[in-house]
């Protein structure tokens, strides 16, 4: 009982706000319910953008062998105040042949964007900001809109770099957009409705005696398009090793180039949002949203549950980056259209037989589709070309 | 029915108020230095910037964006098909066959945009 007490306190403690606005016009409760669903994500997201920044460094810096950020406060964790107070006080340089307005216009496109996608996504028990039917439709409209406030931040920029990395990143986000819409297609297949609350309500339960919880990721069709999806989402959010766009030592800083101030920074908190919102997405249609992995522990509270899983997603992230080096664009392109493309069809056929035929045969079924098609596009795409012994003229 | 998306309009008028007040408060708190010509040019490693602004691209870029615009308007028709999928199936498998016809005809464009080396970006 105290469990459940737990899981719902967000909601109740959103209900006795409320209630003290007892007394006001029938039209206020609904603004005011919206407003502090708002302040609740804004809050929360803001605070995990502070953490991840600070912790990105340290994690990266422990990869590469050195302590990172410590001085300021404990263990470094003030940090991103230091310097976010920085970034504010910073001169505001703005070139004087850019198109000051879609300059302007540019960083508060990609923020708001990046925040309005946080909005459709359930954080645990009844706590999805705005549940609409169309929720994950909403979250790849608004999230597309992204890279229309990419490129307005080239073409404003009125810079070589600026256009060269807003254009590099269009066509990578534009190529990796398909496979990452394909691959959601298989879950509202068997779900059978766009929205995230059903999504993750579909995903409750455990199979194997009990051991094995429902996820769509341990489907075979749920796997290949999890991998998939992940993938996509790396490009999205201009990640390495897909980060050609702001490629430091070729481009500057690519699009964001004639940035400076706080205009950076509400890039890099665009970024960091659009990573959020996509791993999100990615803990509510394969690893079962807010569910706990086995059941005994569904006493920990559903959000409790929901921010374990993305801050596992994050971690990935931030291991990849400071593991693979930054690949080159025309292999990006290569990737995109001749293997994410054709596999993320493949997951859909491969649904499609999974749902006709349920149980064992099906699960086989959809295996040996997702691996035959696999195994003949990487033999089909291996460039067959041996690299050549490699001589060290002057080492012996 | 409508009137769930009134919050969205909601989330997006204080998105954008963020982010335009993060903005206005850097102004309001930003250093004003001093502007000279040399610092408001475009910046290009500091070395004087050379040539036109917005250089020619090359054209598998605008290719490319003609591609996913194609490819888009595909997936937009699956999305509905999508959803109906699971009650459809259960009176017929037609509609199984008629997505996989559909995607047939979508992968012969592919392959054939793959084959003029539409997406070959070493050339």
């Amino acid at each position: 009982m105290s469990g459940e007490r737990v899981d719902q306190i967000f909601v109740v403690a959103k209900h006795w706000l409320l209630s003290l606005l007892d007394g006001a016009p029938l039209w206020v409760m609904p603004i005011a319910s919206s407003l502090l669903n708002i302040a609740a994500v804004l809050g929360a997201f803001i605070t995990l953008f502070a953490l991840i920044s600070v912790l990105e460094r340290k994690i990266l810096a422990r990869i590469q062998n050195r302590y990172g950020p410590n001085r300021v406060g404990p263990f470094g964790l003030l940090q991103p105040l230091a310097d976010g107070i920085k970034l504010l006080i910073k001169e505001d340089i703005v070139p004087l042949r850019a198109d000051k307005i879609v300059h302007f216009i540019a960083p508060i496109m990609i923020a708001a964007t990046a925040i309005l996608a946080l909005g459709v996504i359930p954080y645990g028990r009844n706590m999805t900001p705005f549940s609409i039917d169309g929720g994950i439709l909403f979250f790849f409209a608004v999230g597309s809109t992204t890279e229309l406030g990419v490129f307005m931040a080239g073409w404003g920029s009125n810079n070589k770099f600026s256009m060269l990395g807003a254009m590099r990143a269009i066509a990578q986000m534009v190529s990796y957009e398909l496979p990452l819409l394909i691959t959601v297609l298989p879950v509202i297949m068997i779900v059978g409705s766009l929205s995230a609350d059903a999504i993750v309500a579909a995903q409750d339960g455990y199979t194997m005696a009990g051991v094995v919880p429902r996820w769509f990721v341990f489907t075979p069709w749920g796997a290949a398009a999890f991998i998939l999806f992940f993938v996509s989402g790396l490009v999205e959010s201009n990640r390495t090793p897909f980060d050609v766009p702001e490629g430091e030592s070729e481009i500057v800083a690519g699009h964001m180039t004639e940035y400076s101030g706080f205009k950076y920074a509400t890039f890099f908190l665009a970024e960091y949002f659009g990573m959020f919102a996509i791993s999100g997405l990615a803990v509510t249609l394969f690893l079962g949203g807010w569910h706990a992995p086995i059941s005994a522990l569904q006493i920990i509270p559903s959000y409790v549950w929901f921010f374990a899983k993305l801050a596992v997603l994050l971690f990935v992230f931030i291991w990849i980056r400071g593991t693979l080096p930054r690949m080159r664009v025309d292999h990006v392109m290569r990737f995109a259209w001749t293997f994410m493309l054709p596999m993320a069809f493949t997951c859909i056929l491969a649904a499609a037989v999974w749902h006709y035929q349920r149980g064992l045969a099906g699960w086989l079924w959809s295996l040996g589709i997702v691996g035959i098609i696999y195994l003949g596009l990487s033999h089909l795409l291996e460039t067959k070309k041996k690299f050549a012994p490699r001589t060290y003229r002057f080492a012996e | 029915m409508l009137r769930d998306y009134l919050p969205l309009l909601l989330h997006l008028a204080v998105a954008i108020g963020f982010a335009v007040s993060a903005l206005l408060v850097s102004v309001l708190l930003g250093k004003a230095g001093r502007r000279t010509r040399v610092k408001d040019t475009a910046y290009e490693c500091g070395m004087v910037p050379q040539g036109e602004t917005q250089p020619r691209f090359s054209v598998k870029f605008y290719l490319v964006a003609m591609l996913f615009i194609l490819f888009d308007l595909e997936i937009v028709f699956m999305y509905p098909w999508a959803v109906v999928y699971k009650e459809m199936i259960v009176e017929s498998k037609m509609i199984l066959w008629s997505m996989l016809s559909f995607i047939t005809i979508l992968m012969v464009g592919y392959i054939y945009a793959l084959k003029k080396g539409a997406l070959d970006w070493k050339r």
